[in-house]
Parts: C-alpha cells; sequence; structure tokens
C-alpha cells in the first residue's frame, strides 16, 4: 500500500461500487457519456513543477465533526504536507469548508460544534494547544475579501501584534515593524501595487487586491498552514490568476490548503486532492490520479460534470 | 479603413433627433376611487406633519428671535421684578453643556460596553435575555419616574458626597452629579440600541478572520469592530445628547433648579458638579407662563436656542447614519423637479 495514503479511507472504499473499467487511453468504451473526462478539467493548464522538500505538517485522523446533532464530515483522514498545496473539492454540502475549520478550530467558533478523531499539529493534538496559538500557526483566508477597516499597513501590522498585551495600545511603527510588513506584501504580491502609500485605506483597494492584502496579513505571522476558503470565488479571471500564482509559490514555505469549487483552478494549483461526497473523503490522491485515473465511480462522476 | 470604420466607437450619448424613452409616472385616474382616497390621505397626512414641524420652527423663530440679544447669552440669571433686570440665560446653558457632558461620558463607554457584551459574548443566556429586557425597561420608562427613584437613591446618606448635606445630616440629593447619573440611565438605551443595529451589520466572517489570525474576542472587537462601527457609536452618541438636552423632568426634579450655577464646597469641578443649577429647559420651564410665568419673552428666547440646538444634533445624526454625501445644488434642484412632478394634481 502507498504509504502516501492514510488508511482509514478504507470505510468509505467498502461502501462504495469502484469504477470497474480502468480508463484505458483515449477510446476506454466507458458506456455512457458521463464517464469521459470533462474537457475543461483536461484542458486546464498547470501551474506548477512537481513539488519538492515536501515535509508533513498536519494530520487528519478518522476525524468526524458535527453541528449540534448532524455529523457532517465522517471519518475523514488525509495528510497535509508543506511543499505542497492540498485542495479540497466536492459538491456543497460535502463538509470540506468545515473540514477545513476545523483545522484551526475555527468550527468552535459556531454554537454546537463538536469533533471526534485525531487532528495533529507537529504530532500535537491541535485540542492541546492553545486556541489562539494554533491560529497563529494554522491561518485562513476567507471566500470574502475581508480587510479590517484600517490602513494597508495596520492591517497587517494587526496581525503581527504578537500578544493581546502588546497590541493594546496602537502599536508604535517601529522600522522593524514596517520592514516584516512590508515583506508580508511582498510574498503576498501586493508590494508593488500599494508601496507608494501604505497608509492608504484598505477598503480603497480592489476585490482581488483586497483579497492579496488578506493573504498577507495571513502570512505576516508566519504560519506554518495557510488555509484558504475558495479565495477566489469573489474575484474576476485576472485576480484569480494573480492569487493562484501566488498559492504556488507560497507551497515550499507553508503548507497550503484550498477549497474550491472551481475543478480547473484544484488542477492548476494542486499537488494533491482529496474529493468529498456528502461529508464522506471519497477519494483521496496527487492531482493527476483524481484528474486523470479517477479510482472512484462518484469522483468520475463528480469531475466529468456529471453532477455538484 | 472599412474595417476601422466599423470599430469605431459609438458617441457617448444618442444623437439630438432621436427620440427618447422615458418612464412616467403612473397615472391615478386609472386607480380605483378607494385608492386615490388613500392616497390623498396619506399626502394630506404627509404635508400636515410638514406643516406641523416648519410652524414649530417658524414660530420659535419669530417669537425667540425677537427677544434674542447677544446679552442673554452672557449674563447670569439675577432676581429682580422687572424683567430688563432679570439678566440673560449664561448659566443655563452652561448647565445644559455640563450636564450633557457628564451624562453622555458615563452613558457612552456603559453603553457600547452593553452592546458589546449582549452582541458578541451573551452567556449565559438567560443573563443577556435579562440586560436585554432591563434595556427595553429602562428605554420606556417615563423620564419623571427615573428623576424620582433619583432622588430617593442620591438622598441616601452615603451618597451625600455627590450633592450637599444639610447641618442636620441630611442629604439634598440634588446635583449635577444626580442628574448626569440618571440622564446617563436615560440616554443609555440609545447608545446600546444603536451600537448593536451597527454590530449585527458587520458580517460574521469579519470577526472570523480576527479569530483566524489568533486573536481574542476581546482584540476583535476594540480593534476591529469599533472602528467598523464607529459612525453608529457616533450617531447613539448624538441620539443620547439629543434625549439629555430635551428632557425636562430629570432636571426639575434632581438639579436644584436654583437660579444660578451654585458650587458646594471649593475643590473647583467637583464643587460645581456636586452643586445646583439650571438649564435650558429648566429655564424655559420656570420661565413661561406655564411655570412660575415672570419672562414668557426670556422663555422664547431660550426655547429657540434649545430649539436649534436639538436642530443641529438632528442633523450630525442624519449626517452619520447617511453614506451619502450632502446634496449638490444641482441634485438638490434634480430632487425638487422630481417631487414637483409627483404631486398628485400634476398628473
Amino acid at each position: 500500500m502507498d504509504p502516501m495514503m492514510p488508511p482509514p479511507v478504507r470505510r468509505i472504499v467498502v461502501e462504495r461500487e469502484p469504477y470497474v473499467a480502468p480508463p484505458t487511453g483515449q477510446n476506454g468504451d466507458g458506456g455512457t457519456a458521463t464517464l469521459a473526462p470533462a474537457p475543461g478539467a483536461a484542458s486546464a493548464p498547470r501551474l506548477r513543477r512537481p513539488a519538492t522538500n515536501v515535509r508533513e505538517r498536519m494530520r487528519v485522523e478518522s476525524v468526524w465533526l458535527a453541528y449540534g446533532d448532524r455529523w457532517v464530515v465522517r471519518d475523514v483522514s488525509l495528510p497535509v504536507r508543506q511543499g505542497e498545496v492540498l485542495a479540497l473539492i466536492g459538491a456543497s454540502g460535502s463538509g470540506k469548508t468545515t473540514l477545513l475549520r476545523s483545522l484551526n478550530r475555527l468550527t468552535e467558533v459556531t454554537a454546537g460544534a463538536a469533533r471526534a478523531g485525531r487532528i495533529t499539529l507537529d504530532g500535537e493534538e491541535i485540542h492541546e494547544l492553545e486556541v489562539n496559538q494554533l491560529r497563529r500557526r494554522v491561518s485562513m483566508v476567507f471566500q470574502q475579501p475581508n480587510p479590517f477597516p484600517m490602513s494597508i499597513l495596520d492591517n497587517v501590522a494587526y496581525a503581527l501584534a504578537e500578544h493581546p498585551k502588546h497590541g493594546r495600545r496602537r502599536r508604535r511603527r517601529t522600522p522593524e515593524l514596517e520592514a516584516t510588513a512590508a515583506d508580508a506584501l511582498r510574498r503576498a504580491g501586493l508590494y508593488d501595487e500599494v508601496a507608494d502609500d501604505l497608509n492608504r485605506p484598505a477598503l480603497r483597494l480592489s476585490g482581488g487586491q483586497q483579497q492579496r492584502l488578506c493573504i498577507a496579513r495571513a502570512l505576516a505571522a508566519q504560519p506554518e498552514v495557510l488555509l484558504l476558503d475558495e479565495p477566489c470565488s469573489a474575484l474576476d479571471p485576472i485576480s484569480t490568476a494573480t492569487i493562484e500564482e501566488l498559492i504556488v509559490g507560497l507551497r515550499e514555505s507553508v503548507a497550503v490548503v484550498i477549497v474550491t469549487h472551481n475543478l480547473q483552478q484544484a488542477q492548476r494549483v494542486a499537488d494533491h486532492v482529496a474529493f468529498m461526497h456528502l461529508g464522506e473523503l471519497v477519494e483521496y490522491g496527487s492531482s493527476e490520479q483524481i484528474f486523470e485515473r479517477p479510482t472512484m465511480q462518484r469522483t468520475r462522476d463528480y469531475i466529468s460534470g456529471a453532477f455538484g | 479603413m472599412a474595417a476601422a470604420e466599423g470599430t469605431e466607437l459609438r458617441p457617448l450619448a444618442p444623437g439630438p433627433g432621436v427620440p427618447v424613452v422615458r418612464p412616467r409616472r403612473q397615472r391615478t385616474s386609472s386607480w380605483p376611487l378607494i385608492d386615490r382616497i388613500g392616497y390623498g390621505l396619506c399626502w394630506a397626512t404627509g404635508l400636515a406633519l410638514c406643516a406641523i414641524a416648519i410652524a414649530i420652527v417658524l414660530y420659535m423663530l419669530v417669537k425667540g428671535i425677537g427677544y434674542l440679544k447677544p446679552s442673554l447669552f452672557v449674563e447670569s440669571p439675577a432676581p429682580a421684578v422687572k424683567q430688563d433686570e432679570a439678566g440673560g440665560f449664561f448659566d443655563p446653558i452652561i448647565g445644559t453643556f455640563i450636564l450633557t457632558g457628564l451624562g453622555i461620558l458615563i452613558a457612552a463607554p456603559v453603553g457600547v460596553a452593553i452592546a458589546a457584551w449582549l452582541s458578541e459574548y451573551a452567556r449565559p443566556r438567560a443573563l443577556a435575555r435579562a440586560v436585554e429586557s432591563a434595556i427595553e425597561m429602562i428605554g420606556g420608562v417615563p423620564s419623571v419616574v427615573l428623576a424620582i427613584f433619583g432622588l430617593l437613591v442620591f438622598s441616601q446618606g452615603v451618597l451625600g458626597f455627590l450633592s450637599q448635606r444639610a447641618a442636620n445630616g441630611a442629604v439634598y440629593g440634588r446635583s449635577f452629579f444626580a442628574a448626569g447619573v440618571i440622564m446617563a440611565v436615560l440616554a443609555l438605551p440609545l447608545i446600546v440600541g444603536s451600537v448593536r443595529e451597527g454590530l449585527a451589520q458587520v458580517p460574521d466572517h469579519m470577526r472570523e478572520a480576527a479569530y483566524a489570525l489568533g486573536k481574542t474576542r476581546a482584540s476583535c472587537i476594540r480593534h476591529v469592530l469599533l472602528p467598523a462601527i464607529r459612525p453608529n457609536v457616533a450617531s447613539g452618541i448624538v441620539l443620547g445628547m439629543g434625549r439629555i438636552i430635551g428632557d425636562t423632568a430629570i432636571v426639575t426634579i434632581l438639579i436644584g433648579v436654583t437660579l444660578q450655577n451654585e458650587a458646594v464646597g471649593n475643590v473647583p469641578i467637583i464643587g460645581n458638579l456636586r452643586g445646583t443649577g439650571s438649564t435650558l429647559t429648566s429655564y424655559v420651564y420656570t420661565n413661561s407662563p406655564a411655570g412660575e410665568g415672570g419672562a414668557p419673552q426670556k422663555a422664547y428666547a431660550a426655547a429657540f436656542v434649545l430649539l436649534m440646538i436639538v436642530l443641529l444634533l438632528n442633523a450630525i445624526v442624519t449626517r452619520l447614519s447617511s453614506d451619502t454625501k450632502p446634496l449638490g445644488r444641482a441634485a438638490f434642484a434634480g430632487r425638487l423637479r422630481m417631487i414637483g412632478r409627483s404631486l398628485p394634481w400634476t398628473q
């Protein structure tokens, strides 16, 4: 068995009927039209070269997640590795966003959230860590660009204020702080566009710039894992392309997990892909394998556009 | 060049000869009679309300401005039989400012804190519900009841340091302090309401963005939410100020309504706040024919000043709570034309 594959997907494998005839090249007679690979998915250009220096940071082991009595994620196991991008794909209601939010315990903000199974960060159960400490290490960017109503520099500086005790007063603008903030903006590919006036209100930026500011903010405190919840769904294609390049560039220094509805995007940026359906992890594998040789019938249907 | 002509940009507007269709207002003649009557009544009531508002301002203007003299603003009220010697309303104006300032100084931080707790924490639930009903209740209590309650509280022996104590130990219970605290209670629901409304409008992902950076709830409130709803906080404060400035019952009962502001003891500011005085509202009341009635002209002048202060505050609230800039002249003319077109008899 492939050591990269987490073991507990077994439960799902036995439940689902596997795809019988493995696709054999171009004219594999799948019988129905849905089995033909989606033309868009096949032609999406790759942004990335093969990942190097891959190292596991987080581990999701037989995790179940609930809001109240409803278990919305059921028995999911995955590795999250630095040096590569992991994409969570699946239809609405498949639990992928919930799974993502559980990685920095943001699910706990919702009343009635519960969890079974283990999630570890560098071998430590995240429930044992102090929550704000954890969230500085596992940072998140949201679907809607949501810069805080302050200046561009203050947005990043606020994220940098290491401890609430130090952040209480308006932070003094030390040269180090400005340098670190500028560095975060540079990593997010925003610095050149805003360098002339970092004190301008962040809400004056365009949507794509706002989202890159949110990424800069999330990167400022040097997180180890970066979670992205459909970061491009509110953006135009040009901003999307910029952010996708950025995501691929980031994977060396930080483990990236991205939730996306956009299969081409997953194909462009991801090294590994997890396909979820109705709370279950149906299939996990390398991007090539999921998009070109899916082993499960459901995965095939989804990536070829039969549902979702 | 033929291809280039095909891609030539169109002019920004159709040419002068091209007929342009604009939407017209619906004609009421096609409506059922009952709808037309109802429509007319709506117009009539709206116009009546405007007429009343204009009448108040005009009446106070005509009545007040005639008696308004610069000297009224700088002279203290004096006991005199003749009105010419009775001074102006310098002390009541100062009293109004002190009382409003004191009330808001207490109400604003408390109100913002209550609103933030109710919107962001609200645990345990039962306590949150209790706080909510308490705020609603205070908002509905007539201010005269609050005033009587305040007198009861501030006449207690232990609170003598907030007003003055007679030789026999009885506590007077009337002072700027006492009135200020009760005024703060009066303004509190307005501030809480305005701040809560603002917090409810901030989308949840904004809070989550702060939590996702490892920020505590408190840090999120202080650095993200409150700056985001600054206009709501400001308009809550201004609404509260309007409420305090306009209230008469609390002033007449709790401030002593002495002719001049009188300090107690000789500590500068504390002494003034422990002392008694009056405000514009109590000045109007005591000078009007309804009160002791000596000087109706001065009552009108003071009422006019009071009205102007309140109108100014209202304008500030409108300005703060609307995102749009005030209308420019062209836009204003356009709006007038629009109103003109929509009058029932122009259709």
